[in-house]
């Protein structure tokens, strides 16, 4: 398909706030869906296709279009962690290319801040799971499962601390220019690595932050976003995937991204290389490193490499990641990292990124999700994105 | 080596057993060590289903492991808990990976490689599940 022909992402909206304690999370959705309709220049009554995941509070998305007031034509609740959102984009561009909808609204939001969660902690949904009483007796979390991919790549590849840290460090130098990011002072290798340990080899520095808010983003056909002041954001290529252990044939170090980076990368028909704006999840530094290496920007094993010594801090190296400062500084609301890496894309491509870490003339952006675990089950989403 | 000297102030969260799984939870409080195996595509699995991951037959069959591998990964969790534990994934020796948590070697966190023998520790509710400890004779 011509990429003119392609949808388009026409607004998005970014929660500034951090902690909501005296907030409902269904409050934040509604926050976040006017907030991005604003920002495409567009009204509720206008959204005839609705997405959101688990966070959502209700069923589906049956209490949160009620709540917003919203009769969609067009639904897909797919809940694949923090990399939900990125699949609800694909699936909103592909519902209105076969004209199922014309303009689709999708929100996140939660408050896992105020309620005092952690990545230390066994999350619910596992409960019932067929794989549960195999794995939850023994306290697979969040943080263990990413740790054990961490080790293992170690292990394989000699992959170092200071080359994860830098993963970090590179997050700081972003945050720093963003008065809404929760961790803004410029950390060193040396600060990662003297943060406390959580699960070998993963110290606090490398965990994402804890934080309440949400974002939303409208996607609409191309002859509504032709009509709209704001610039348009095609979205050209997209990509996703499941990833489990093979427990005959093992290998933690390789994710989902391979195969949805793959999908996307084809669709759009560019290469990594082409590539000069990247969103990459970073629930842990482990998962930058693997993603980056199965998107096909490094070779496998090279990921360490790649990321040290400053090579992707805005105008430093010649790819730019996570220039609103990531999860691991900015945010990581609903511990759902999905959605805040594809608005920094669409501000990237809109020439919106803060001036001292937008790239210069970015046209095309990937925006990559990981969600689940790692270590054991995930999600991947990729999207590649272009500037109209 | 006793249970409460390996697993000291741990608490192992109750697995939700179910008729499927019912026969690997009944092997281990007898002591043995199950997984699953499939006759029609020679191939084992873990977690154990009745219908083969790998072929979707129908004929697979419980076998009896030896209770021996080597750690694949591992990671000990040390804040953020009651008590610090160290999950891992051990490769039997028959060629199957499995979720465990790795006791008896202190504060350390036994290296990738590492052989391990199988224990069998009670959970929360009264089921036992299999944690792995030092290889013994090794």
């Amino acid at each position: 398909m011509n990429h003119k022909e392609r949808a388009c992402i026409v607004g998005a909206y970014e929660h500034p706030t951090r902690l909501a304690p005296d907030k409902s999370v269904a409050q934040l959705h509604a926050e976040v869906a006017r907030g991005a309709l604003r920002d495409a220049g567009l009204q509720a009554s206008d959204v005839d296709g609705y997405f959101c995941a688990g966070d959502a509070p209700g069923l589906g998305p049956l209490s949160m279009a009620d709540y917003l007031g919203l009769k969609p034509r067009y639904f897909d609740s797919t809940d694949v962690g923090g990399s939900s959102y990125l699949v609800h984009v694909r699936h909103a561009a592909q519902a209105i290319e076969a004209g199922h909808c014309d303009v689709a609204l999708v929100t996140l939001a939660g408050r896992p801040r105020s309620e005092g969660s952690s990545g230390t902690q066994a999350r619910a949904y596992n409960l019932l799971a067929p794989e549960s009483p195999f794995e939850s007796p023994y306290g697979l979390v969040p943080i263990n499962s990413y740790a054990m991919a961490a080790q293992r790549h170690m292990h394989e590849f000699g992959t170092t601390p200071e080359q994860l840290a830098w993963i970090k460090v590179t997050a700081s130098h972003h945050a720093q220019h963003n008065p809404n990011a929760m961790l803004r002072d410029v950390v060193t290798v040396q600060d990662v690595l003297a943060s406390p340990l959580i699960a070998d080899p993963l110290h606090r520095m490398e965990c994402c932050v804890v934080s309440d808010g949400g974002g939303a983003v409208v996607v609409a056909r191309p002859e509504i976003a032709a009509r709209l002041k704001r610039p348009t954001v095609r979205v050209i290529g997209g990509g996703e995937a499941i990833g489990y252990v093979d427990s005959a044939g093992m290998d933690i170090t390789t994710s989902a991204a391979k195969r949805s980076g793959a999908a996307a990368f084809a669709e759009a028909g560019v290469a990594p290389r082409d590539i000069r704006y990247a969103s990459i999840y970073d629930s842990f530094t482990i998962t930058v490193l693997i993603q980056l290496e199965d998107l096909g920007f490094c070779e496998k094993g090279q990921g360490g490499r790649f990321v040290a010594d400053g090579q992707l801090v805005a105008g430093q190296g010649r790819l730019a990641i996570n220039t609103d400062g990531g999860g691991l500084c900015n945010n990581h609301p609903a511990n759902r990292g999905g959605m805040t890496k594809i608005i920094e894309a669409v501000r990237q491509l809109r020439g919106e990124a803060h001036p001292a870490v937008q790239v210069k003339d970015c046209a095309l952006a990937v925006a990559q999700g990981t969600g689940g675990m790692l270590g054991s089950r995930h999600g991947s989403a990729t999207l590649i994105l272009e500037r109209a | 080596m006793k249970d409460t000297e390996t697993t000291a102030g741990r608490k192992f969260p109750a697995p939700l057993l179910n008729p499927e799984n019912q026969p690997w939870f009944d092997a281990a409080a007898e002591g043995r060590l199950l997984y699953r195996h499939c006759r029609a595509c020679g191939r084992a699995h873990h977690p154990p289903r009745t219908m083969c991951p790998h072929c979707h037959s129908d004929h697979t069959e419980w076998k009896t492991s030896g209770g021996r591998g080597a750690v694949y990964s591992s990671s000990t969790l040390r804040r953020g808990v009651p008590v610090p534990y160290c999950i891992a994934y051990v490769s039997l020796d028959e060629g199957v990976t499995m979720m465990t948590d790795l006791v008896g070697f202190g504060d350390e966190t036994p290296a990738i490689g590492t052989r391990v023998q199988v224990r069998f520790v009670p959970a929360e509710g009264g089921a036992r599940v299999a944690v792995f400890g030092p290889e013994e004779g090794a």
